[in-house]
């Protein structure tokens, strides 16, 4: 196993029921970069990205053939714990999904479920997660309030405080910011920026300009296949696939 | 007819369709408060039955309402969780969702015959408030786990999601998450549940019995209100008569409306996806 990677993903193959999504994936990602998932609509990107905390699981119909590493244990042996998995690998979701619940206990859900009940330790957990979010000036006054009285940009950067307050190693982002205005949008990114100098950041997107601003490493999938990963300099200046010629120029997708 | 006429016309039916089912509605109400009014005083709601009082018939009610929620409704909220959030979704499953829908639409005589039978006679309970409370629970168990599956249903996935994706254990973003967003929503069905079971007749005469008595005991027959109406008013001979049915209608009215009332309270302060 090379030093440096976090994920390593052998012939991995998914099916919904009869329909293959997913063929043959094989990548690695590494450790403190963000790695960017490109694509037309369809073609397996958040697909391949949930496989990576098993939110894939929650389906009955899915059926996954392969090996996906992490740290170089592979997290569909039988004896995994799933729970202890999604600890470490954290999920911020395409829709802002707070809990219809306070800004706090948001924030705290996820150390409580650890078990977590000292107040001291909850309400530091809760401030530095906040803050590390670039929320805290915003929300400190009302964290009381409901999480879901706060506009859609504020509600993206509770659910990714949500997450970095699990303190995971890795934090899945799957088109975080679609949901979002172009101001919050930016903010967002500006948080990226932040949090990848701590966690590996794996995002799925569907704007090439976030793609090309935000990541090191960019992956390319079509129609379920990985057609080519790689710097995201190389990969938007000079890629080696025709496909992703295509795609990265405007000419489908 | 031109367009306008047409629209005219519709809207009329319409209007004249809603203002009959509110008159009628107010017209019963109305003349039951009217008719039932009268009767009404402390002596009558707090009076034993030989005074002429039906405190004990309340008392009765109230207990079979207390045990056939008792049971009904964390059964059938846990069978709810099953169905919606565990089991996957096979013939089996859709066979346990069909009988409960058809048993959701059985006559609740039948329920009284059974619980006859089943409590009544063969586990020796007697004709007793603990035997309809139990008749009653059965009755109101596939309504409640209908309406619980619908409620849990209508809780975003994204919830679901998003707790797990924290790590939280499949109990925990049921209990924490799942289960208060679906509460106003099985609180719905508790009141309508509440509702039937303080509107039952038939069943509870099965199997609770017409005794007067205060009851001191769950294992002591007794005559619920609607019970004690109709046996009323199939005795009432004099106006007076009627009139005392009419009082006991007037406080089963109230009773319905004082716990819908409240059960809307509590659904409102716990309803959290309002922010």
């Amino acid at each position: 196993m090379a030093e440096n990677n976090k994920f390593e993903v052998e012939n991995l193959d998914l099916f919904y029921g009869e329909f293959q999504a997913l063929k043959s994936i094989t990548m690695d990602i590494e450790a403190n970069k963000v790695t960017a998932f490109i694509g037309p609509s369809g073609c397996g990107k958040s697909t391949f990205l949930r496989t990576l905390n098993r939110m894939n699981d929650l389906i009955d119909t899915v059926r996954i053939d392969g090996e996906i590493k992490l740290d170089g244990q592979d997290i569909y042996k039988k004896d995994v714990d799933v729970t202890d998995l999604r600890r470490r690998v954290g999920m911020v979701f395409q829709k802002p999904n707070p809990f219809p619940m306070s800004i706090y206990d948001n924030v705290v859900y996820g150390p409580r479920a650890q078990g977590i009940k000292d107040k001291k330790k909850l309400d530091e957990i809760a401030e530095s997660s906040l803050r590390a979010a670039a929320l805290w000036d915003e929300v400190k006054d009302k964290l009381n309030k409901s999480g879901l009285a706060l506009s859609g940009g504020q509600q993206q950067r509770l659910c990714i405080a949500r997450t970095i307050a699990m303190k995971p190693e890795i934090i899945l982002m799957d088109e975080p910011t679609s949901a979002l205005d172009p101001i919050a949008t930016l903010k967002v990114e500006q948080l990226m920026e932040e949090l990848k100098k701590e966690y590996t950041i794996v995002i799925v997107t569907h704007s090439m300009q976030q793609a090309a601003r935000i990541s090191d490493t960019t992956a390319f999938f079509l129609m379920g296949e990985l057609i080519e990963m790689g710097d995201t300099n190389d990969i938007f200046s000079n890629p080696k696939k025709q496909q992703t010629e295509d795609y990265i120029t405007g000419r489908f997708g | 007819m031109s367009r306008k006429t047409k629209d005219l016309l519709m809207k009329a039916l319409i209007m004249f369709s809603t203002i009959f089912t509110v008159g009628v509605l107010v017209i019963i109400i109305g003349y039951i408060f009217i008719q039932g009014m009268g009767h009404l005083s402390f002596d009558f709601i707090f009076g034993s039955a030989e005074t002429g009082g039906i405190w004990p018939m309340i008392v009765s009610t109230m207990y079979i309402v207390g045990i056939s929620l008792a049971i009904s409704v964390p059964v059938g909220i846990m069978a709810a969780i099953y169905l919606t959030e565990y089991a996957k979704q096979t013939k089996f499953v859709s066979l346990i969702r069909l009988a409960t829908q058809s048993l959701a639409g059985i006559p609740s005589i039948i329920f009284g015959l059974f619980g006859l039978a089943l409590f009544v006679r063969a586990f020796g309970l007697n004709v007793s408030i603990l035997s309809a409370g139990f008749t009653l629970a059965i009755m109101n168990l596939p309504v409640i786990i209908r309406a619980t599956e619908e409620a849990l249903k209508s809780v975003p996935q994204s919830y679901r999601e998003g707790s797990l994706g924290l790590g939280a254990t499949k109990i925990q973003t049921i209990w924490k998450v799942v289960l208060p967003s679906a509460l106003p929503g099985i609180l719905t069905a508790v009141i309508l549940a509440i509702g039937r079971i303080v509107g039952e007749s038939a069943p509870v005469l099965l199997t609770a019995g017409v005794l007067k008595d205060l009851p001191t005991s769950v294992f002591d027959g007794g005559r619920t209100l609607t019970v004690h109406l109709y046996l009323l008013a199939q005795e009432a001979i004099s106006p007076e008569d009627f009139q005392i049915a009419f009082a006991t209608a007037t406080v089963l009215i109230i009773i319905v409306l004082v716990i819908n009332l409240i059960a809307r309270f509590v659904s409102a302060k716990l309803d959290k996806t309002k922010a």
